[in-house]
């Protein structure tokens, strides 16, 4: 693999070449100063693999001075920082709204504030001020959404964000940034923070689910290039859609997936491509049927006259059951395993002659 | 402590204020505007900026001067009157009140010199100027943040986190004034959600206050020559305030909120600016929204 280069850096070393071997580069990278001043090259997973969210959002903020971290008394991905940041750590209590407000008005003033709190109270509490104070305004607060989709887990109808991403779409200017696994979190973080935009981070520090891709706003991490179904997903979901895809191809079906990774903006160029060059697409995501990917999609097919044929894998106007992680891909039929069946399910109905064919999933 | 304001600078903020009221009577013919809440913080407004915000139109992006932000947006006309008065505008601007080709339509927004920020939805700009005065306090400055809030704006929650907040941290470069004009939109305060004791419930919250005529520039001159009123708390003036201050056939009125009158009634209330009184005014143009 290779990466275009072209710094003074590199110059030094009598390297002012335009590409250079993945391999070498990786030893630059070794100083993650190097890596935030460059947001626009982006990292391997393997740089960053031994690095958390908080050790790399400490290092993004001691290197800029604008970044202060907010959080509406949620700690939990960001226990070590109040000693670390000193004043740039600002705990505003359980008021989401006030916090948003309150970013909105340090952002005024050149900082980035990167704010947290659980998915559903910053997205569904601070609704209005995110749109109203940073989306109108257009200021690059980062709005860190924890426990997003199903990994609210048992808590209930209450933390599950699962309107988030038709929330945060919504609202002009702001982007949502929703990583895979630990590893896209931080890979991405440096440029989204970066980004004059305002983001939407559903946060997701889960396992590694794979290797991934030099990280890019708006790209699409694509694998495989299966002709017989697209899987395109994003956030948690990606690592059930690997195994999903492991599952069809051991039985014959090639499968190409998409892990979008900003959800906003989209990928247009591979949601096309693989509409045009697959025979089915499927969306999966732990999210309302309504208002998320699968609407994304057909927003998009709609605009572009593509007809295709969609399965989408959703939660159709009803919360998901609370248990643990395991046990609600299991009982929501979300486990890879489950996924693959439902697809071949869905491939062994005969396509419909009049184009577009779109079932619910739990149907 | 401030020196006293002499007669001669008294007189000149009422004659500032006059003209202000003056503006915003023209911007409520036409499509109209929110007359009452506006004429009743207009004296504060010609006052703070006159006399006592630290800036101007030559320093609007000076990382040092004092932040205003009107948070019950709606009586924009009262700032924008000013801003014509003070330079920052030009008078002739208001002429396009409303008109799809500027930006004085009936909330604050950014794109007029001196604004600070957008509103128009309460319960906003005190969260947004706690962070503005968080970023002050980290970088070590010394200019303070001024937030108007409306009495009926009291009524949001985020109000009231907002006053957590502050005092939490600490903030005594922040300070607050309530337009106490004793009116929601279309009902008397304290008929529908009580307020009172105001003071009490701003102290309980570790607010320091005073309480003065939002209408006397003296007694403005005096509390806000006192600030922080607690060195390490933020303050909250509460100004007593009359909604339709200035012109008597709109005072206290709780269908007054929202106007639009015709020429006629418009020269009715300009004349009641200075003290005449020549008509009554045809009801059916005005209307509560």
């Amino acid at each position: 693999m290779e990466f275009p280069i072209a710094d003074s850096r590199l110059k030094k070393s009598e390297q002012s070449v335009a590409t250079r071997s993945f391999a070498t580069l990786r030893e630059d990278f070794s100083d993650l100063q190097y890596i935030i001043a460059h947001p626009g090259i982006v990292l391997q997973s393997q740089i960053q693999n031994k690095m958390s969210y908080e050790e790399c959002l400490l290092e993004l903020a001691r290197t800029d001075e604008r970044i202060v971290v907010m959080t509406a008394e949620n700690r939990a991905a960001i226990r070590n920082l109040p000693d670390k940041l000193g004043g740039r750590f600002i705990d505003t209590g359980i008021t989401e709204a006030t916090m948003i407000g309150a970013a909105a008005g340090l952002a005024l003033r050149g900082r980035i504030p990167v704010t947290h709190a659980l998915a559903t109270f910053i997205t569904l509490r601070a609704f209005e001020f995110i749109r109203t104070d940073v989306g109108i305004a257009n200021l690059p607060v980062k709005m860190v959404g924890g426990v997003p989709g199903i990994l609210s887990e048992a808590n209930g109808p209450t933390h599950q964000a699962i309107e988030d991403i038709s929330l945060m779409r919504g609202i002009p200017n702001v982007n949502i940034f929703a990583p895979a696994d630990a590893d896209e979190l931080v890979a991405g973080l440096p440029a989204v923070v970066a980004d004059r935009a305002p983001y939407y981070i559903r946060y997701n520090a889960s396992a590694s689910v794979m290797n991934h891709t030099a990280f890019e706003i708006g790209r699409a991490e694509v694998v495989g290039t299966g002709t017989d179904v697209a899987l395109i997903t994003y956030g948690f979901m990606v690592g059930e859609a690997l195994k999903a895809r492991a599952a069809l191809e051991a039985n014959g079906i090639s499968v190409r997936l998409l892990n979008l990774r900003t959800v906003k903006p989209v990928d247009v160029e591979a949601i096309l491509a693989a509409a045009e060059e697959t025979e089915m697409l499927v969306t999966i995501e732990d999210h309302f049927l309504t208002g998320g990917l699968y609407s994304i999609v057909a927003e998009l097919f709609l605009r572009h006259r593509v007809m295709a044929r969609v399965l989408p894998i959703a939660f159709r106007d009803r919360w998901f059951t609370p248990a643990m992680l395991d046990d609600v891909l299991r009982r929501e039929g979300l486990t890879g395993e489950q996924i693959a069946a439902t697809i071949m399910n869905e491939l062994a109905v005969a396509q419909p002659t009049a184009g577009i064919h779109a079932q619910a999933f739990s149907e | 402590m401030n020196m006293p304001l002499t007669e001669l600078e008294e007189s000149q903020l009422a004659q500032t204020a006059l003209r202000v009221r003056e503006h915003i009577v023209r911007m409520a013919t036409g499509g109209g505007c929110f007359i009452g809440a506006s004429l009743s913080c207009a004296d504060l407004l010609v006052y703070l900026y006159s006399r006592h915000l630290g800036i101007s139109p030559d320093r609007l992006s000076d990382p040092d001067r004092d932040y205003l932000f009107l948070s019950k947006g709606h009586d924009v006309p009262a700032l924008y009157g000013t801003f014509a008065e003070l330079g920052y505008i030009g008078r002739e601007r208001l002429a396009n009140h409303l008109s799809p080709d500027d930006h004085i339509y009936w909330h604050p927004n950014r794109n007029i010199p001196g604004v600070e920020f957008h509103s128009g939805s309460l319960g906003h700009l005190l969260s947004v100027a706690i962070g503005v005065a968080l970023d002050i306090k980290l970088r070590g400055g010394t200019n303070k943040v001024y937030v108007i809030l409306g009495d009926g704006e009291l009524n949001e929650g985020t109000i009231w986190e907002g006053l957590l907040v502050a005092n939490a941290y600490r903030l005594d470069n922040l300070v607050g004034i309530i337009d106490r004009n004793e009116f929601q939109a279309n009902i008397r305060t304290e008929e529908l959600i009580p307020l009172e004791p105001l003071e009490a419930k701003f102290e309980a919250f570790g607010w320091r206050t005073d309480r003065i005529d939002g209408h006397s520039f003296t007694e403005m001159h005096n509390a806000f020559g006192r600030l922080p009123f607690e060195k390490g708390r933020p303050s909250m003036i509460i100004a007593d305030t009359v909604r339709g201050r200035g012109c008597p056939s709109i005072e206290w009125r709780a269908d007054r909120w929202f106007v639009k009158l015709n020429d006629a009634d418009a020269e009715i209330l300009m004349n009641e600016l200075h003290g005449h009184t020549t008509g009554a005014l045809t009801s059916e143009t005005l209307m509560v929204r």
